[in-house]
């Protein structure tokens, strides 16, 4: 038994196996941060990218999600004794008038499985909301999706509202229509096709 | 069963670029292909030409229309789009999509109050996206009072039940087709329709799903589709579907398709 077994259990999309093998691993002492990146962050990253490659589907990237998070709760209760483990925290929504969600949930999935504690507002959020919510949780992104044309404009909005306020927020934005071209024109700070580039992203911008 | 061709929109890339380019021979060669294939519609969508987007309608329709005699559907939320297609539109155009979003409501209502456009009616509110049966219904029930309330017949209205995809969740195609034979048995003379892509998301092989879900969207009573009307699999298999559904009497439809050799694939 060994953290390895936990990474392999994720990737098999085993829920109870996962359960079962970080509750032996903690009661062993296993090091709990090593069981969280090791085991459970690890295996994401390597569902995330058997994704990108086309080796794994939707539903896939689903259930090893499900199972990692499933690990991670039982971790919860010892994380919050002081273990940093914290990669930072993300504010998530899709943008005002628009109501497609299925993009914005997979990526919000694959944040949380990278280790990231994420705020989703779910759909149709202003920018006042993103601002408001980032504010409150000290967040070191907000994160934008958008599935019409119509609705891409307000990403521009939010990202100048950030500027404007002088907050020191990082943007990315995602969505089916939102190009790279479209996202440096309006002065987003990352984007991503997909939701494990948008992980790498993610950590590329949080950074020290 | 209607079909709207699907091919002219310009997220598909070779379209986007030929629309930019104002490329008159390539629009018109695929809209001669669709109409040669069976489409009863032709989808017109400029939706990523932010700002340019009226213009660039109104430009395809024309364009279009040159080489096909047939009536395009006009695929855009934005009135002011609609209406600048519409004003060199010859013949009954199809509106995609007005829906119960209260802003899209409202702006579309008035173009196609006391109108004989066709118009799609898009499962889809301010609550946010339908996921069963009974969120379906709820709003294709307003949007079908609502229109019908402002003089827009039943056969007029086509109920786009919204497809969403299987790989997030396992009722979804379910839900997705039970829906459609609720409306139908409901609303009787109302009319519903769907593009395929959706279902499919995330998943290899789509083409296979997309094919079995339509077939079965068919045997519960849904007569429209947005496809690519060149896929001679999926026409083939549409007309068959049709004919087993029970809506094709002494098989006319099904062996006229034969004699066009639409079945030699």
């Amino acid at each position: 038994m060994s953290v390895q077994d936990i990474y392999d259990a994720v990737v098999a999309f085993d829920i109870e196996k996962v359960v079962a093998l970080v509750k032996v691993e903690v009661e062993k002492g296993t090091n709990v941060s090593d069981i969280l990146s090791d085991g459970l962050i690890g295996a994401m990253d390597e569902v995330g990218q058997r994704y990108t490659e086309g080796e794994f589907f939707v539903p896939e990237m689903l259930m090893a999600a499900k199972a990692m998070k499933a690990g991670l709760e039982v971790l919860k209760p010892l994380l919050s004794q002081g273990e940093s483990t914290k990669k930072g925290t993300i504010i998530i929504g899709t943008v005002k008038g628009d109501l497609h969600d299925i993009g914005k949930n997979l990526v919000s999935m694959m944040m949380e499985g990278a280790g990231f504690e994420v705020i989703d507002l779910g759909v149709d959020v202003d920018t006042e909301k993103f601002l408001a919510t980032a504010k409150e949780r000290n967040a070191d992104i907000i994160c934008m999706s958008a599935l019409l044309t119509t609705t891409m404009p307000f990403m521009e909005v939010t990202v100048k509202a950030i500027r404007e306020q002088g907050l020191n927020l990082k943007t990315m934005v995602g969505g089916a229509p939102v190009s790279e071209d479209f996202a440096t024109k309006i002065g987003a700070d990352g984007w991503s096709p997909d939701a494990p580039g948008a992980v790498e992203t993610a950590r590329r911008l949080t950074a020290k | 069963m209607i079909i709207v061709g699907e091919l002219i929109n310009a997220s598909r890339k070779a379209i986007g670029e030929a629309i930019k380019a104002q490329d008159i021979d390539y629009i018109q060669k695929v809209a001669k292909d669709e109409f040669a294939a069976g489409a009863n519609y032709i989808d017109v969508n400029a939706g990523i030409f932010v700002g340019k987007e009226p213009e660039y309608l109104r430009w395809l329709v024309k364009t279009v229309q040159e080489v096909v005699d047939c009536p395009c559907c006009i695929d855009s939320p934005d009135p002011k789009a609609i209406e600048e297609a519409l004003s060199v539109h010859k013949g009954v155009a199809m509106i995609n999509s007005i829906s119960l979003e209260k802003a899209r409501y409202d702006a579309l209502i008035p173009v196609v109050t006391g109108t004989e456009l066709k118009v799609v009616a898009l499962c889809m509110s301010d609550e946010g996206m339908p996921e069963t049966m009974d969120d379906r219904l709820r709003i294709a029930d307003k949007l079908i009072n609502g229109l019908v309330q402002n003089n827009v017949p039943l056969d007029h209205i086509y109920v786009d039940p919204l497809v969403q995809p299987i790989s997030t969740n396992s009722t979804f195609a379910v839900e997705f087709i039970n829906s459609v034979e609720a409306i139908m048995t409901r609303f009787k003379g109302v009319h519903t329709m769907c593009g395929l892509s959706n279902i499919s998301y995330g998943l290899p092989e789509r083409k296979f799903m997309n094919h079995a879900f339509a077939i079965m969207a068919i045997g519960k009573g849904l007569d429209g589709l947005i496809i690519n009307p060149l896929d001679k699999m999926m026409m083939a298999s549409l007309i068959t579907a049709e004919t087993l559904a029970g809506r094709d009497d002494y098989c006319v439809k099904y062996l006229k398709a034969y004699r066009n050799k639409q079945f030699e694939i």
